[in-house]
């Protein structure tokens, strides 16, 4: 039987963690790539990174954080942030990504995803979608907005039909991230997860509002997802990779416990 | 010790030549049938699609070099794709694969949806019979897949593991020096890189 995956994400800056925006801490969380080495010496299932290097000049600094990733780590990872071309994508699948993901660039020009999966493989693309809850109208029938810019900008696009359409463009999993739920750590956005994960038949990996282990166990049921992200409350020792597992092992939750 | 990667445009060879390298092996990569034939152990990688991939392996001549390798007894290492183009036939494209084992390979086809493809993440695999190339690892270790195709071998004497998913199909197919994973083992933790050490080791034969 397939196991639910634990995701971490690391935002990395410069080529280094840097700490998520919404999260009042000062204190320097270090290294990304001695971080992903400890998770995957515990357990974790997937590792994901986003490059949220504002110059573009800097980025060839996240590309040697993959390189070094890769030789150290083999688990799967993706890698996003900046991915607007094939050239981009190709570019961290030869460092040693994995997979990669898609994000605004997307939403902005959807046969990205297209492109991307002809080029490197259906499998290997991931759609991250940011979305912003909406009262349900005409225009957002599920009552959910894709946005980009880490939520800034809306984009006046319904959340399931982006879904559907980064599925049929040739999206290989689709990371569902709320920013209502994104930093809060009072849960992920469980009807959103769960609506988009009926409604397509690729994995779908909840993100946004982890704070605790019942969380996880709430959208790996209840929202159907195949994955969960977490984050802060991994980075800052708060819990460990392996304390989540056996927890939602425990609780009946099939998870893959021995590495 | 020369270990060929075979570069048949089919994905990350990379991640399989720094796996080796985790596990003090030295894989090169190449496209070159005279490297490939003349290596001492080979491992064939891939993702994608089946149908470009077979293309691929005749344009570069290395089709007939990969059933000649076998047969001469090297040892054959194939992973998630690689393992799927040693059977017969591929229903992907309606090909016609390298036919080292006797069987095909088929696409999952679920009404039940929530049994989603492709088959992506971590899953367990049964042991059918030992294995010098599982000497680390236990019935019930989890290994990382992707993947919408899966083999049928028509034998069960070269049915080596078998995993869950809605059925039960072959993750581990071998037969004398040929051994090949539907799993990237280069993504599957320490447990995946124990079936490397033990392919550096390996000689071809399947007693433990």
């Amino acid at each position: 039987m397939l196991s639910k995956r634990i995701i971490a994400c690391l935002d990395v800056r410069n080529g280094m963690l840097a700490k998520s925006v919404k999260f009042v801490d000062t204190k320097d969380i270090g290294d990304p790539v001695e971080k992903a080495q400890e998770y995957y010496e515990d357990g974790l299932d997937e590792l994901v990174f986003y490059d949220i290097t504002a110059s573009s000049d800097d980025r060839n600094i996240m590309l040697d954080v993959v390189e070094e990733v890769a030789k150290k780590v083999y688990i799967p990872f993706s890698v996003g942030g900046g991915v607007r071309s094939v050239e981009d994508a190709s570019k961290l699948l030869w460092a040693g990504a994995e997979k990669i993901n898609v994000n605004s660039a997307a939403v902005k020009r959807p046969e990205l995803i297209a492109e991307c999966a002809r080029a490197i493989g259906n499998q290997n693309v991931v759609l991250s979608m940011d979305i912003l809850r909406r009262e349900e109208c005409r225009e957002f029938p599920s009552g959910y907005e894709v946005v980009i810019n880490g939520g800034r900008t809306p984009m006046g696009v319904d959340a399931l039909a982006w879904a559907l359409q980064g599925e049929s463009l040739g999206a290989g999993e689709l990371v569902v991230n709320s920013i209502d739920a994104d930093g809060t750590r009072e849960g992920y956005e469980i009807k959103l997860t769960r609506m988009i994960a009926e409604a397509v038949s690729i994995p779908v990996i909840a993100s946004g509002g982890a704070g605790k282990p019942e969380h996880l166990y709430e959208v790996l049921t209840e929202g159907k997802a195949d994955a969960a992200l977490v984050a802060s409350m991994v980075h800052y020792g708060e819990y460990t990779v392996s304390q989540l597992k056996q927890w939602l092992h425990d609780k009946g939750v099939k998870v893959r416990l021995k590495y | 010790m020369r270990v060929a990667i075979v570069d048949y445009d089919a994905g990350n060879l990379r991640s399989v030549q720094r796996a080796c390298q985790a596990v003090g092996l030295d894989g090169f990569i190449t496209a070159s049938p005279e490297e490939v034939l003349a290596a001492d152990k080979i491992i064939f990688p891939g993702v994608g699609s089946s149908v470009s991939a077979v293309d691929t392996l005749h344009d570069r001549g290395l089709f007939d070099v990969l059933i000649e390798a076998f047969h001469k007894g090297t040892p054959l290492l194939g992973i998630c794709l690689g393992s799927q183009i040693v059977l017969e036939h591929t229903e992907e494209g309606d090909k016609d694969c390298l036919g080292l084992i006797d069987g095909v390979v088929e696409r999952f086809d679920f009404a039940d949806r929530t049994y989603k493809v492709p088959h992506i993440g971590w899953n367990e695999i049964n042991i059918a019979q030992p294995h010098p190339l599982l000497r680390q690892v236990e019935d019930g270790d989890e290994f990382y897949f992707v993947h919408s195709y899966f083999t049928r071998p028509t034998q069960q004497a070269n049915v080596v593991a078998t995993t869950d998913y809605n059925i039960n199909f072959c993750s581990i197919l071998a037969k004398d020096n040929l051994f090949a994973t539907q799993f990237h083992l280069e993504k599957s933790g320490r447990k995946g890189l124990s079936i490397l050490a033990e392919f550096a080791s390996w000689e071809g034969g399947s007693t433990c």
